[in-house]
């Protein structure tokens, strides 16, 4: 941190530290799988639907499944109300985690089919993205859909000169010198290759290398968290 | 999206059961599903709060803006309820623009509140003619196993009766983002809160599950206010093809009374507890 304006992250973690995280599945009883997950000040919920017959026809795949995510703020969630109903913001989202989750799902099994994941944000302290993307894989392993490897999700960020793992919505906002870069990551549990990238904000490539490590370590204990709640007790890690 | 699918046994079942007086779940036709409460689930909104009968359960949350008054009433404050009913809740919702049932929904329980006289709309306005706020219930439903019209109408209430006033910058006419410790202006004692009934083979149910739902043959529901102790009717709506014969009026306002009789006193402590 020497020689940046951000010293002292906000909350006291440490850069490498992440917020209190917490995730359960099971939690919406009408769906395949559910599950939630939370950390700080971030909370997402993810309900799979499917293997279902795809409609309309024409978008059926006869070789395979495919995947269909759909990502969404609660109207309540921030302080600004959103307006319910899809966004261009909610759009796009919606599809990078899809790509994201799709690498590491197999629905080879399933011709013709759609499984559908829904991603919600009850309350959010950014990192909305990477969260709904942990409570996805987990719904579609609770719901048990063949998947080659677990996804784990964060993301990484930088306050002027330092590199921040889980940033939350004031480090977001960081403005003095360099600002705010926000590099949500995920990445599948065993090969550790990056499914979700994507980046705004000022970073040069070393430091960009030294965010990503930093993220894939960070995701070794989100995978925690995420496989304590498949084993059926309630993940949880305290900072 | 996919349809919910109910065999003509179940159905048989439901009915021969409820002809004992008996439910599926072992339930008495008139008896509601364990009620729990969850406040303030999103810390940055006005209010938000988790309400769930049985596994039925509906996130809501108040949002507080400046706007415009109307026209032909430019000293009164402006109310939005609106429904998600997500395909996250159930394989028969769709996702995309709302559906007649959460249109249905939303504006069954916008009537409620609105006519009842619950949010005192006058003191809600600022500057007459120029300014006023603008109160908006969001309603998300998060998993449906019946009866949501009331699980939403009983998590928009607490929402509204939990909710604290953002703080009004006079001078650059704009919201600080920060609330007051004061809530919204309400008339507690008009305080309505709504009671759905289904008429399922030859019975009256109230807090349906899912599959009474489905084959019920009409449902109404009624929003009932407090008179002095007795129950008054502010808003009502019948739904579903089926139609009421006059002695089922008759019940229907009758089981109506003593429900709100027995649920008014919870219902307030919720709300306003």
């Amino acid at each position: 941190m020497a020689g940046s304006l951000y010293k002292k992250r906000f909350d006291g973690r440490t850069v490498n530290e992440v917020r209190p995280m917490k995730a359960s599945v099971g939690v919406v009883p009408s769906a395949d799988g559910s599950a939630t997950f939370e950390t700080g000040g971030t909370k997402a919920m993810a309900v799979v639907r499917g293997p279902r017959t795809l409609h309309p026809q024409h978008m059926q795949n006869a070789r395979t499944g495919i995947l269909r995510v759909s990502y969404g703020m609660m109207p309540f969630s921030v302080w600004d109300r959103i307006r319910p109903g899809p966004s261009r913001r909610s759009e796009e989202i919606s599809k990078v985690c899809e790509w994201a989750l799709d690498a590491v799902i197999d629905l080879s099994g399933f011709p013709n089919t759609v499984v559908d994941v829904f991603i919600q944000i009850p309350k959010a302290d950014a990192g909305t993205r990477v969260a709904g993307l942990n409570a996805a894989a987990l719904a579609l392993a609770h719901a048990g859909i063949p998947m080659k490897e677990m996804l784990s999700a964060i993301a990484v960020g930088k306050a002027d000169k330092t590199l921040l793992v889980d940033v939350d919505k004031a480090e977001e906002d960081f403005h003095d010198g360099e600002g705010a870069t926000d590099v949500p990551l995920a990445f599948t549990s065993r090969k550790k290759d990056i499914s979700l990238l994507q980046l705004d904000g000022k970073i040069s490539p070393s430091e960009l290398s030294e965010a990503i490590e930093m993220g894939r370590k960070a995701c070794e204990d989100v995978l925690k968290v995420q496989m304590d709640a498949l084993k059926g007790a309630t993940g949880e890690k305290n900072g | 999206m996919g349809k919910f699918v109910m065999p003509n046994l179940q159905k048989e079942k439901i009915v021969g059961y409820l002809k004992e007086g008996k439910r599926l779940d072992g339930r008495t036709p008139l008896d509601y599903r364990d009620i729990v409460v969850e406040e303030n689930i999103s810390p940055s909104a006005s209010s938000s709060v988790r309400v769930k009968f049985g596994k039925t359960e509906v996130l809501a949350g108040v949002h507080l803006a400046l706007a415009t008054p109307y026209p032909d009433s430019p000293d009164a404050g402006t109310f939005m309820t609106s429904a998600e009913l997500h395909p996250m809740a159930s394989q028969q919702f769709d996702i995309g623009r709302p559906g007649i049932n959460a249109i249905e929904l939303s504006r069954v329980i916008d009537r409620g509140i609105r006519e009842s006289g619950f949010i005192d709309f006058k003191k809600l306005c600022i500057k007459e003619g120029e300014r006023v706020w603008q109160v908006f219930v969001d309603i998300f439903a998060v998993n449906d196993d019946g009866n949501l019209l009331d699980v939403a109408g009983l998590a928009a209430l607490i929402a509204l009766g939990k909710a604290r006033m953002p703080v009004y910058n006079k001078k650059d006419d704009a919201v600080e983002h920060d609330f007051e410790k004061k809530g919204l202006p309400l008339d507690k004692k008009a305080m309505s809160f709504n009671i759905t009934l289904h008429k399922v083979g030859d019975s009256i149910v109230t807090d349906v599950s899912k599959e009474e739902e489905e084959v019920s043959d009409y449902r109404v529901s009624i929003a009932v206010a407090d008179n002095d102790g007795k129950a008054r009717i502010t808003a009502m709506q019948k739904g579903k093809p089926g139609a009421i014969s006059s002695e089922d009026m008759e019940s229907i306002l009758k089981i109506v009374e003593d429900k709100w009789t027995e649920l008014f006193p919870k219902v307030k402590e919720y709300v306003f507890g």
